[in-house]
């Protein structure tokens, strides 16, 4: 079409109102938070709320006392947590939706009413749903009580109590198990680029797996985050709130691969019949691999609501259960009922880049190919 | 959604065959799935008519032998002016950042100019960040405007954070209007506002149902905002449900109660009007 219309300064101007609200409450505001998480305001109660607050530049100061400071365990252990439930929520909805939609896909009778009863707990809210488990996960009540009902012995876990952990870790480790962990992936990036033939990939990835190895066997060893040794693991009072997101949110992932699995064309099934697939080698070799982008996908939407999780839990176990808080919910408590608004805006910076790990490469990709087909 | 079910119908599925091995596993898994996702309605409803005497954790399971549906109007009376607190907050900020939405995914996917996807990412951005990142400024922001505990700060809120996913999805409705439809109108000499709203706006229904149940169904839900830029008399129902819940003394017929009726107008939505539901929750995916 043609340059600079009348109609093409009319979108523009349709546009500019929400480009500037964008830009100022995600953009502005961030940028405020950030500049926020680098100060003191609210480290002293009596600054906190005065008027004309004194603020200091205190730098990264808040950042290193939550990550090593002797008061912030509860963050430390906090973020070990949310790190948990991410992975456990992620494969709990996996599993159930993609057999749930497997099931939904051959077809059984009656598939609207069982598709309407996998997913109406989507249209809730975290607060109706924390309501409703914390009442199943009572210590004597529904869950513990459900043998009775075939004449059994009560449970006796204590569901949203519980103050074991399992897979403990030393908090003065964790450089070293993140330098393992990366140097891993780094090698197998190296291995793989090397099959593919990419030699100066080869070489990168190796150099820099090489390097943090020779880090992690003579520096890392000997690096103490804490005078103390800190164990974090996973809480299993984490357990039921995990199931509670599971129930809630499964049905989101079943809703997707049944969208994917009906929109793999009925040719292809046939295709693989004719060449002799059996029905897993079709699963195997056809289906799941069509299915690998919607996994993907799917791993990425629930990995940012569960990174930001908080209500579910506040109305499950109450703001003040350290064995299941987590950083979103530690952020609103420091901010708001604490009035440390640095802290607050230090936590709140953490998960953003928590989640700008997982969301930005995924917006980079999606509109990469769509410019690129434009 | 269900386009392709005939074709695969047809082998096992017909009626009148005897049920094979593997059909029978199939709901057997079903009504095992169904199960989980049922039993806490069935509680959650035999809890709420319990009166409050009746309610103890070893008869958890029974259903109650005399009905009190008391607990329904004690559980209106405490969280009856945080229903109608949302309801007008959803259907506010519902309404406005839906006809913004259509605004711009018009702009966007009809008149498209350089770095328009870029600028569309960037946008998206918005609809991903953890709401805690942009908490305080916020929160200050709306206390500068003197909006801080009026239900408007709320509507703002929930307006701006709502323009990226109903950009979104009015950007992927639009784009499946043919183009020559607007090249058509551009040379009948319509222009920017006439082709809105003699082309566009009359075939925008089915985007704006699901934009706006989307939208009603997440206003409604929120809770963060909800419990850092209100006060007692404007906050919505989700906060005012956490509290009835959170207290030790409440029995527990009432929050019990309190969620059935803070869960029913998303629930009808959602069983009326399913199908539209399904479409806004797979576009939140970014299907680009």
């Amino acid at each position: 079409m043609k340059g600079l219309s009348k109609d093409r300064l009319w979108s523009i101007a349709v546009l500019t109102p929400s480009i500037i609200l964008i830009a100022v409450f995600v953009y502005g505001f961030i940028a405020r938070s950030v500049y926020v998480s680098m100060t003191d305001w609210g480290n002293d109660p009596a600054q906190a709320l005065a008027l004309n607050p004194i603020i200091r530049w205190v730098g990264f100061t808040n950042y290193q006392d939550l990550f090593t400071g002797f008061l912030q365990g509860r963050f430390r252990q906090e973020l070990v947590s949310t790190i948990f439930f991410t992975l456990f929520f992620i494969l709990g909805c996996l599993g159930l939706g993609l057999g749930l939609a497997l099931i939904l896909d051959r077809n059984p009778r009656g598939e609207g009413l069982w598709r309407t009863i996998f997913l109406f707990p989507m249209s809730l809210s975290f607060i109706v749903t924390g309501t409703i488990w914390r009442w199943m996960l009572q210590p004597e009540g529904g869950v513990n009580q459900a043998p009775t009902l075939f004449g059994g012995q009560s449970g006796t876990f204590a569901w949203l109590s519980s103050t074991d952990a399992i897979l403990k870790f030393d908090w003065n480790k964790l450089p070293l198990l993140t330098a393992s962990v990366v140097g891993l992936v780094l090698v197998v990036m190296a291995v793989r680029a090397a099959r593919s033939g990419d030699r100066t990939r080869t070489l990168v990835a190796g150099a820099c797996a090489a390097l943090l190895f020779l880090w992690a066997l003579f520096i890392g060893p000997n690096v103490k985050l804490l005078p103390a040794p800190e164990l974090h693991g996973f809480n299993l009072a984490l357990i039921g709130i995990i199931i509670a997101a599971v129930w809630q949110m499964s049905g989101y992932t079943m809703a997707l691969y049944l969208a994917g699995l009906r929109g793999i064309p009925e040719e292809l099934r046939e295709a693989a019949k004719v060449d002799g697939a059996n029905d897993l080698g079709m699963y195997q070799h056809v289906i799941f691999p069509l299915l690998a982008p919607i996994t993907l996908s799917a791993m990425i939407v629930l990995g940012h609501i569960s990174l930001k999780i908080f209500d579910l839990v506040y109305a499950m176990a109450g703001p003040d259960n350290i064995a299941t808080s987590v950083p979103a919910l530690n952020m609103y408590l420091t901010s708001f009922r604490q009035n440390q608004f640095a802290l607050g805006a230090a936590i709140g910076t953490i998960l953003l880049i928590l989640v700008a790990f997982v969301i930005v490469p995924y917006l980079a990709s999606q509109f990469r190919t769509e410019e690129g087909h434009a | 959604m269900t386009t392709t079910a005939p074709a695969n119908a047809a082998p096992t599925a017909t009626p009148r065959r005897p049920l094979k091995p593997g059909r029978i596993l199939m709901y057997a898994l079903l009504i095992l799935a169904a199960l989980f996702f049922l039993v806490p309605v069935y509680l959650l409803l035999a809890t709420a008519l319990k009166s409050p005497d009746a309610i103890n954790l070893a008869t958890t399971w029974h259903w109650p032998a005399a009905l009190n549906w008391a607990s329904f109007s004690d559980a209106w009376a405490k969280i009856g002016g945080n229903v109608l607190n949302s309801l007008f907050l959803a259907v506010t900020a519902t309404l406005l950042s839906a006809l913004l939405g259509s605004l711009n995914g018009y702009a966007l996917s009809k008149w498209k100019f350089r770095g328009a996807n870029t600028m569309f990412a960037l946008m998206l951005f918005g609809m991903f960040i953890p709401y805690q990142a942009i908490l305080i400024p916020l929160f200050q922001f709306i206390k500068s405007l003197g909006l801080y505990g009026s239900i408007w700060g709320l509507v703002l809120a929930h307006v701006v954070y709502g323009i990226p996913i109903t950009t979104l999805i009015f950007r992927n409705f639009y784009a499946d209007v043919p183009d020559a439809l607007i090249e058509a109108a551009t040379i009948d000499g319509a222009g920017f506002w006439q082709i809105y709203g003699r082309v566009i706006f009359p075939i925008s229904i089915p985007g704006f149902v699901v934009v706006i149940i989307w939208q009603f169904t997440q206003v409604w839900n929120e809770f963060l905002f909800a419990a850092t830029l209100t006060n007692t008399t404007s906050q919505p129902v989700t906060y005012a449900l956490s509290q009835l819940a959170g207290g030790q003394a409440v029995s527990w017929n009432l929050p019990m109660a309190g969620a059935i009726l803070a869960a029913l107008p998303t629930l009808l939505v959602y069983i009326l009007l399913g199908r539209y539901f399904v479409r806004g929750l797979l576009a939140g995916s970014v299907k680009g």
